[in-house]
């Protein structure tokens, strides 16, 4: 049983401004009927003002259709058109003191016969622009048209990328599975294959990010980690950057040792979470000299 | 609760009978069937005289051939994935498409594994085309899997038919008879089927115990490895007061079988018939001259089937829809669609299943109910005017669809 707010099943139960509007002159009927939702809603519209005197609706659909009907027609009435077309789907369903997440394309719905409406009442034809896919993320109410969309026009790769793109995936993380099989999908589309634990690509790396702002942040986590080193009577240096592959010169006791392996892969990791980009730290030649003499 | 309860597909109350079978081994008789000591001893003994009931509700030729799990979905997977395990060079599997999601589910995984599922279609009765069938048949195939009874419109499959035909070109048969078992006598000793999933909590069973029968001799690879239980072909302490549970509600179910396929199957027609009667624009989805005795799916064109269920709960009736908005999806119920029903029928179907203790009175109060709160509906439809659906062009509703 979904729950539904008291106030959904009140507009449910008794719903508001139900049936047909005799003298309407404004009409938007949209819907989608494999959904199970379709909407009727009819406007009488005062020409010298633009308000809505009156709304009424008809809809075929479940208890938050009827009750996302009930309620637009309510927050409509005595708006001007102009007033009336702020109205989001969210304003609807914070009327109805919210809806779960699987039921909100019901409150897009209305925000949708709104459009139509008006549309009508002006002359014009109003042209439907979103499509709906099935719900994937239930935390934060994500389609799998959207996901698939944003994959598409961003070159998205990893989970963590659709995540921190739409949100999607972000809660419970439930719905990973169906996110990778998503990814696989549209990258299969591009010619790539999904990768699954693959770090995101050059192309996720944060925007303006100046070469001397990049260097300056690989100083910083270098100097962060220095007095580790030197208590241990080592140092490092940084020598060069070339694109992802940032050189360093390991000295004193750190240069060849056992941990020196672990040591970059723990500044590697500290430099990548900095930079929030793909790196790959070397070791040059020097240090790697003295360990292979040492080896 | 004194509710009206109409949705014994779904699941079903646990009898007063089965609950005071199993209280004991939650308290004194809580000992683990494999210990040595007397805690445990009377447990195995128990379990054992469970299979046996089971054995007898199947008509199965031995009771080693019942194997316990956790629910009939455990059973769907295991029977399946057994069977491709089995038979590593059969890389085909038969289904129909108005499965459960138990096994249509499944099957969708498996084809992105690489195994290729053939997926039979059903005609507007939801009747299956064996011809069809037949043409599919192949040393390809690994295993069949046919539900017994359709859980939406209660349409029988002939299974028994169709495993002989599986077996003639030496495939597996499974069939999920969760719906079936213990609704209608079952007799698998002399049938070819291999393989069959049962859910106790369709037959006043808790939930959370099923079984698979596995006929002897039937190659099998377990599901769950590890410890010797149910001969080693599924690992797990045995969930000993819900088998103890199941196999008093299989003695029940075999009790009262015969008033189930006379009495309630009077009072399911009474329901049916009355309400076609009153309500114009309903009818009857599936095979209604071949399905189980307690249910009734009708279809109410041009409303939607949850708003039809939230008045019903108001009035205290309990059923089931196959509208999308119920179960949350875009699509109303795939077994509607996989008969043709259009979608102005298909997401207003709803699912009326009776049990064993359901009453010519409270029959009596759903069809003086129903009409009402269909009417009540269909004036706020717009699809609908006054007494049928709008037939004047200049009125008909045709929406933007998104
Ligand atoms: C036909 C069918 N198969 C399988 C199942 C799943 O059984 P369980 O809930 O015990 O996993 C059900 C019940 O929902 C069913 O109706």
């Amino acid at each position: 049983m979904w729950d539904y707010s008291d106030k959904v099943k009140d507009h449910f139960f008794q719903p508001r401004n139900a049936g047909v509007l005799k003298d309407a002159n404004g009409v938007g009927e949209v819907g989608s009927i494999s959904c199970g939702d379709a909407l009727r809603l009819m406007l009488k519209v005062e020409p010298e003002s633009g308000i809505i005197l009156d709304a009424q609706f008809q809809t075929f659909g479940c208890g938050s259709a009827i009750a996302s009907s009930s309620a637009l027609t309510e927050i409509i009435k005595g708006k001007t058109l102009d007033e009336a077309l702020l109205v989001s789907n969210q304003d609807i369903a914070d009327y109805l003191d919210g809806l779960p997440p699987e039921k909100m394309h019901c409150s897009v719905m209305g925000r949708e016969a709104l459009q139509a409406a008006v549309a009508n009442y002006r002359g014009e034809v109003w042209r439907d622009d979103h499509e709906e896919g099935a719900l994937v993320c239930k935390c934060f109410a994500i389609d799998a048209v959207l996901i698939e969309n944003t994959i598409r026009q961003n070159n998205l790769c990893t989970v963590q990328e659709v995540t921190n793109y739409t949100k999607a995936g972000g809660g419970c993380s439930s719905c990973h599975e169906g996110i990778e099989e998503i990814l696989a999908e549209v990258m299969s589309e591009r010619g790539e294959t999904y990768k699954p634990g693959s770090l995101p690509k050059e192309a996720a790396s944060p925007v303006g990010l100046s070469n001397l702002q990049r260097i300056r942040k690989i100083e910083a986590v270098l100097e962060a980690v220095r007095p580790q080193l030197r208590r241990d009577g080592g140092d490092i240096e940084l020598m060069d950057v070339d694109g992802k592959t940032i050189y360093v010169n390991m000295t004193g006791a750190c240069a060849g040792c056992q941990m020196e392996a672990m040591t970059l892969q723990g500044i590697q990791q500290k430099l990548m979470e900095e930079l929030k980009e793909f790196i790959k730290i070397v070791p040059t030649k020097v240090s790697s000299l003295t360990r292979a003499m040492k080896g | 609760m004194n509710g009206i309860y109409f949705d014994n597909n779904a699941t079903t109350r646990v009898d007063p009978a089965v609950v005071e079978a199993m209280l004991p081994y939650f308290t004194e008789q809580f000992g683990n069937p494999s210990s040595m000591h007397s805690f445990g001893n009377k447990v195995g003994l128990a379990i054992k005289k469970a299979r046996m009931q089971v054995q007898e509700l199947l008509g199965a030729e031995h009771d080693s051939e019942v194997v316990f799990t956790s629910c009939g979905t455990e059973s769907d997977s295991t029977a399946l994935l057994s069977a491709l395990r089995a038979q590593p060079e059969r890389r085909e599997i038969i289904t129909t498409t108005v499965e459960h999601p138990a096994i249509l589910t499944l099957c969708t995984h498996l084809e992105k594994e690489g195994y290729k599922v053939h997926l039979l279609s059903v005609d507007e009765k939801g009747r299956l085309d064996l011809e069809a069938y037949k043409k599919l048949l192949t040393e390809q195939v690994a295993v069949v899997s046919v539900m017994w009874a359709n859980n939406e419109t209660g349409t029988y499959f002939p299974v028994v038919e169709m495993a002989e035909l599986a077996h003639a070109c030496g495939a597996m048969f499974h069939t999920d008879a969760v719906q079936i078992a213990g609704k209608v006598p079952l007799n698998l000793k002399d049938t070819q089927i291999d393989m069959l999933s049962l859910s106790g909590h369709k037959l006043h069973a808790p939930k959370g115990i099923g079984v698979l029968y596995l006929k002897r001799g039937t190659r099998f690879r377990p599901l769950l490895r590890g410890g010797h239980q149910e001969r080693g072909r599924r690992a797990g302490t045995e969930n000993t007061a819900s088998i103890v549970g199941l196999g008093k509600a299989a003695e029940l179910a075999l009790a009262s079988m015969a008033f189930e396929n006379t009495e309630i199957a009077r009072l399911r027609d009474k329901l049916e018939t009355s309400i076609l009667a009153k309500v114009p624009r309903s009818f009857v989805t599936g095979d209604p001259s071949n399905r189980l005795p307690n249910t009734s799916n009708i279809a109410f064109e041009f409303i939607e089937g949850e708003a039809i269920l939230l008045l019903l709960n108001k009035f205290g009736i309990a059923a089931s829809s196959g509208s999308a908005c119920t179960s949350g999806s875009l699509e109303p119920s795939h077994v509607m669609r996989a008969m043709g029903v259009p979608y102005t029928a298909a997401h207003g179907t709803v699912r009326f299943s009776l049990s064993r203790y359901s009453t010519e009175a409270e029959v009596d109060r759903v069809i003086q109910v129903v009409p009402e709160i269909i009417q009540q509906l269909r004036k706020l439809s717009p699809y609908w005017d006054g007494a049928g659906p709008v037939t004047d062009p200049e009125k008909v509703f045709a929406p933007t669809y998104a």
